[in-house]
């Protein structure tokens, strides 16, 4: 057997650290974990964009497309719901994906951003989902355990747990395969890339599309730990939140973006604790100083860690 | 009849108010290569700069016609302390760096702003209405105007004129324009371009602070007000083409009047329209109507 690599074991590691930590868990900390990992989700998609030079203002029309498919579905198992939240946002990524493919930079950041307002626009415009307010969501069960209850709130949690692990795995799979090796070279030099015969366009639109699916996975789970969703969740502010946390973790590993999106509901658990006015503040500052001093990212420290241990 | 006209005039106005946000957001990208997402922010610093120098002003029984003068010295105020306080304090640290690096800069530059507004004015909202009562409204056929609205299209036609003046006329637009075109060959050619950049950026700050104070006495300067503001001034100078002023004065007008048309015939389309004629644009026209394709470099 060959032998397991050192992030595939970090992996498995955590989601069973995660696992066997869950039931011991005070009621908030799960949540708070529960929705951490979600947005976790969101944000390793928006790794994949910006291994391919893409950064998107624009993943909350995603997140809010997998929430509202969730909650819009008829079907009683959160199992089925987190699917339906998927394909939804999969294959709006992939009908916006044939425009956002090809532009690059702030246009790429732009238009992404002005489609995201567009479904904010719409939900916020249709008294039918609750306008301004948004709706309720409840699942029944949870891959057959029923929801509600402290059971329940640990099926969500593991099922988040599960599909952050997955999704990582599978990327960190993906990013070692000859297709997901062509995304930074996409970044590095789009001619090149065409010379060599690869499709630059393929590629954008590749990455564009799984990214969109992380992020509907991440907008049914949230949707489902909330029970709650409102247009706010396409707002282009909530799609900057993503990318603060994408700059906050760094692209090196796919373990980051649930590192980066922990310690954010953490600081804004206690930041709304002590000082809700500042949130903000701390939050942008925070941004800067990590522009300014870790261009790589939280995680950036455990390499260089790593490089004075040796 | 009535219903055109009033999409007409009402677009107009509206144009006004966004091409002199437009047209700080543009410059600065411009010369600098910097889309300023605080932008927003610092139109929201404007109108309260505005709604507590008036405040007081009336409030202390002064002559209200003074005001008028108070509006302009507070975006000037914003102008002169923000702009180099930004630049000279952050942005300098991280040219050269990639441009959508400077995006994020400026949307933590906003965060930082927004918040920092909510702990000098409190959350509360401010209203000083006097000068936009004082001129009183005009009769237009069957519809009512506020004169002040003619005022804003006239600062908006005095800033785009002033603009094209100063950047084609003066010595100093000629600098920036050679900035412009060759940031390195203006550098060698002995521009001090760490100056115009200074300038630039506060000229920018001023221009956003002016779009808030010209705004404030029309509605209640309340937190949150940049939020929106600055995804609208993007739409414009996206579908005009970031960095052209021409661009920046069309794509207001085709902003303003989408959105009157939809307010007036389609109300429920009202806040998506405007980035669906964004979207279009630039599916027509993918870096906006002003730009014309860049050589791709190898």
């Amino acid at each position: 057997m060959k032998r397991l690599d050192r992030t595939t074991v970090a992996l498995l590691a955590s989601l069973a650290a995660l696992l066997a930590s869950g039931p011991l868990l005070p009621r908030w900390a799960l949540f708070l974990l529960t929705v951490s990992l979600a947005k976790g989700l969101v944000v390793l998609g928006l790794l994949l964009l910006m291994r391919t030079g893409l950064v998107s203002f624009g993943q909350g029309l995603y997140f809010a497309v997998g929430a509202y498919a969730a909650g819009m579905m008829p079907a009683a198992d959160g199992l089925l719901l987190l699917l339906g939240g998927g394909i939804a946002a999969g294959a709006v990524a992939a009908l916006c994906g044939l425009l956002l493919a090809r532009y690059r930079g702030i246009f790429f950041a732009m238009l992404s951003l002005a489609f995201s307002m567009i479904l904010y626009g719409l939900l916020v415009k249709t008294s039918a989902l609750g306008s301004t307010d948004g709706f309720n969501v409840q699942a029944r069960a949870l891959a057959l355990v029923p929801a509600g209850g402290p059971h329940g709130r640990y099926a969500l949690f593991a099922l988040t747990a599960a599909a952050a692990s997955i999704a990582a795995f599978a990327l960190h799979r993906f990013f070692a395969s000859h297709l997901g090796r062509l995304a930074p070279a996409v970044r590095d030099n789009e001619l090149r890339v065409e010379y060599m015969g690869a499709s630059v366009r393929n590629v954008v639109h590749l990455n564009l599309v799984v990214a969109g699916v992380l992020a509907g996975l991440g907008g049914a789970l949230t949707a489902l730990a909330v029970g709650h969703i409102d247009p706010e969740m396409a707002y282009w502010t909530t799609s900057g939140e993503f990318v603060f946390v994408a700059i906050l973790s760094g692209t090196a590993s796919v373990l980051a973006p649930f590192l980066g999106a922990i310690v954010l509901e953490l600081l804004r658990s206690f930041a709304y604790e002590y000082s809700p006015n500042t949130w903000q503040l701390v939050v942008g500052a925070s941004m800067l100083l990590v522009i300014l001093f870790l261009p790589s990212g939280l995680w950036s420290l455990f390499s260089r860690w790593r490089k004075a241990l040796r | 009849m009535g219903d055109i006209l009033a999409v007409l005039i009402d677009g107009t106005i509206y144009a006004s108010w966004l091409f002199i946000i437009a047209a700080g957001l543009t410059i600065v990208y411009g010369v600098m290569r910097i889309l300023n997402m605080a932008h927003g922010s610092l139109y929201a610093l404007g109108a309260y700069a505005a709604a507590s120098l008036v405040g007081t002003w009336i409030r202390g029984g002064h002559p209200p016609l003074f005001s008028y003068a108070l509006l302009l010295a507070a975006a000037v105020a914003v102008g002169l302390v923000f702009g180099p306080l930004i630049e000279r304090g952050i942005l300098r640290v991280v040219y050269g760096r990639d441009e959508i690096v400077m995006v994020l800069v400026t949307y933590a530059l906003f965060l930082i702003l927004e918040d920092a507004i909510k702990l000098v004015w409190g959350v509360e909202s401010y209203f000083v209405s006097e000068p936009y009562a004082l001129l009183g409204t005009v009769e237009i056929g069957p519809l009512t105007y506020p004169v002040y609205s003619a005022a804003l299209v006239l600062a908006a036609a005095g800033t785009g004129v002033g603009l094209r003046w100063g950047i084609y006329r003066t010595r100093y637009g000629k600098l920036l324009v050679a900035v412009i075109h060759d940031r390195e060959i203006a550098a060698a050619l002995g521009i001090d371009v760490r100056k115009v950049f200074l300038v630039t950026f506060t000229l920018g700050t001023m221009l956003a602070a002016l779009g808030g104070a010209l705004t404030a006495p029309t509605v209640s300067v309340v937190p949150g007000m940049g939020v929106e503001t600055i995804v609208l001034a993007f739409a414009v100078v996206v579908v005009g083409g970031l960095g052209s002023m021409p661009g920046a004065a069309l794509g207001s007008l085709i902003v303003g009047l989408v959105r009157s048309a939809a307010v007036h015939f389609f109300p429920q389309v009202e806040l998506f329209s405007i980035y669906l004629v964004m979207a279009l644009v630039l599916l027509l026209r993918p870096r906006g109507l002003f730009v014309a394709a860049e050589a791709r470099k190898i």
